[in-house]
């Protein structure tokens, strides 16, 4: 019996015959937020989609609660990224969500006295109550991530996965989402992996850091992988990685990496 | 006009595809697949022409081609998708089969004109019938797969993950589609579908965000267009699918003049 929440125990993924994460081990306790980075193409999703059970590793054991990873998980939250286009829908935000509740099942569209509460109680915890009679087409992009995270708490998940929910939003909402993330799992005592493209929003919320990069992973603490010596060896080329005040920038030959920040001077 | 079992049979009907046309129409607009029925009905015309040709009846001809072309759409899916010249061709080669087969029954325009353009007030007893009991089947079916459809539909990446039968579902609400095709045909011909299944719940939509009450709109819309198109012609002498068509573009019309007065208001 494993007490991890997440576990790779030398997993090697693979996407359409291509090799994307090779020979990877990692350990995520519970309660514990994990920021998930790298390029585009180091893996991300495709680590998120071993752990909710869509792809099976081609060799390694992925453990989730000491548990061979499933469809269905009940204890797993799920953030997709390719998120569908219904944001142009007249429906409004209450009924949205409530099409996940045991959506799996076969039956009538209706949730139920239970499910309807639960609904209730995933759109205050997402602080999205005011959103309930409002159409999706006449809500802000960040209102409509809300809703996806509400769908993504029913149910009580121990696991959040959550992929990419800050992009396309603007700084200041990219903060209280990541606030918002913060607060639920420091209250529901939930393990988070959240994978971004940015470091700096994530600075103060997470545990550690999962970067991924070259078929490879690296797991620690900000300091210990963030480092010249990790990113380089994890992007195949020199990376320096500079601190500027409480935000850090990382820069290839190129140019910058992950030059974007939107930490507000505390 | 209840007096007479040519305008009862109508109304019998009528009534039946109407209820099958607003509700299946309503999760057709929620998926954006408005082109589903059309495609279904244009393979439809080749399947009702064949089988005036062998003496059958059109609705089993229709049923039979609609259905085929239903299951393999579902089972097709993502691969249709940017394909538009195959299934134009597809479609063409329908319609021209249709027409031969038109040629070889030496049926004269009648017949023609009443699969293009619909003839509910030539139905007899015998096809009301039938056409009721394809409702009761459609909509049980219907309602057997409603939860995993609007979940599907409305969060498809979050659907997989919870383990719902994407395929499945899509093929069963296709075979679902085609049946409501196949009818909607007998009433306002396989050229004017669209208005018995798309119409309706479009300006339901357009009226109210909830899922309950909308599916609830879009049916009595359906029934609401289909009896007053009905007496209408009765009192005109008119064809019964110009009043349908008139009346449910009327509604339309009423309910995108309402929304935009009220979304200019404020």
């Amino acid at each position: 019996m494993s007490a991890n929440a997440v576990e790779f125990d030398r997993v090697t993924l693979a996407r359409g015959g291509r090799i994307v994460l090779s020979d990877v081990s990692a350990a995520i306790r519970p309660g514990e937020f994990i920021g998930v980075f790298g390029p585009n193409g180091a893996g991300k999703t495709t680590l998120l989609h071993a752990i909710l059970g869509l792809l099976r590793p081609t060799a390694g054991e992925v453990r989730v609660f000491g548990a061979k990873p499933a469809r269905g998980n009940r204890d797993a939250g799920y953030l997709p990224q390719q998120r569908a286009s219904v944001a142009g829908l007249r429906l409004r935000g209450w009924d949205f969500v409530a099409s996940a509740v045991r959506g799996e099942r076969w039956g009538i569209a209706l949730p139920g006295r239970d499910g309807a509460l639960e609904v209730d109680r995933a759109m205050a915890m997402v602080e999205a109550a005011a959103l309930a009679d409002r159409p999706l087409c006449e809500l802000s992009g960040g209102e409509v991530q809300r809703l996806f995270l509400a769908q993504a708490l029913l149910g009580r998940p121990k696991l959040l996965l959550l992929d990419e929910p800050l992009v396309s939003l603007d700084p200041h909402f990219q903060q209280t989402i990541v606030a918002l993330v913060k607060r639920i799992q420091h209250n529901e005592g939930m393990t988070v992996l959240f994978t971004a493209h940015e470091l700096n929003p994530l600075l103060d919320s997470m545990d550690r850091v999962l970067y991924l990069g070259q078929g490879h992973a690296a797991l620690g603490a900000v300091d210990e992988v963030i480092t010249t010596e990790v990113l380089s060896a994890l992007y195949g080329t020199p990376i320096d990685v500079l601190r500027v005040k409480d935000r850090i920038v990382v820069v290839s030959g190129q140019g910058l990496i992950e030059a974007e920040a939107h930490r507000h001077d505390a | 006009m209840l007096e007479y079992e040519f305008m009862r049979n109508a109304f019998v009907a009528g009534s039946a595809v109407a209820i099958v046309g607003g509700a299946v129409g309503f999760f057709l607009v929620l998926r954006n697949l408005i082109f589903a029925s059309h495609a279904l009905s244009h393979v439809g015309f080749a399947g009702a022409a064949g089988a005036i040709l062998l003496g059958i009846s059109a609705l089993w001809g229709l049923l039979a081609f609609t259905l085929a072309a239903g299951i393999a759409m579902g089972l097709l899916g993502e691969r249709l998708r940017g394909r538009d010249v195959a299934v134009g061709i597809v479609l063409s080669l329908a319609l021209g089969l249709g027409v031969l087969f038109l040629y070889l029954n030496t049926a004269g325009p009648t017949q023609a004109t009443a699969i293009l353009f619909g003839n509910v007030l030539g139905v007899s007893l015998e096809a009301a019938w039938a056409l009721v009991g394809l409702s009761v089947v459609s909509l049980v079916a219907l309602g057997f797969v409603s939860r995993p459809l609007l979940f599907a539909t409305l969060a498809p990446e979050l659907a997989e993950a919870k383990g719902a039968p994407l395929r499945l579902v899509s093929v069963l609400f296709l075979a679902i589609v085609a049946i409501a095709v196949a009818e909607a045909a007998q009433v306002v011909g396989v050229l004017l579908v669209f208005v018995l299944m798309v119409a309706p719940a479009a300006t339901s939509l357009r009226l109210t965000a909830r899922i309950g009450p909308g599916l609830a709109l879009a049916v009595f819309l359906a029934l609401a267009d289909t009896w007053i198109g009905i007496a209408l012609a009765y009192v005109t002498d008119w064809p019964t699918t110009f009043w349908i068509v008139v009346v449910s573009c009327l509604f339309y019309f009423v309910s995108a003049i309402k929304r935009t007065t009220r979304s200019t208001g404020g």
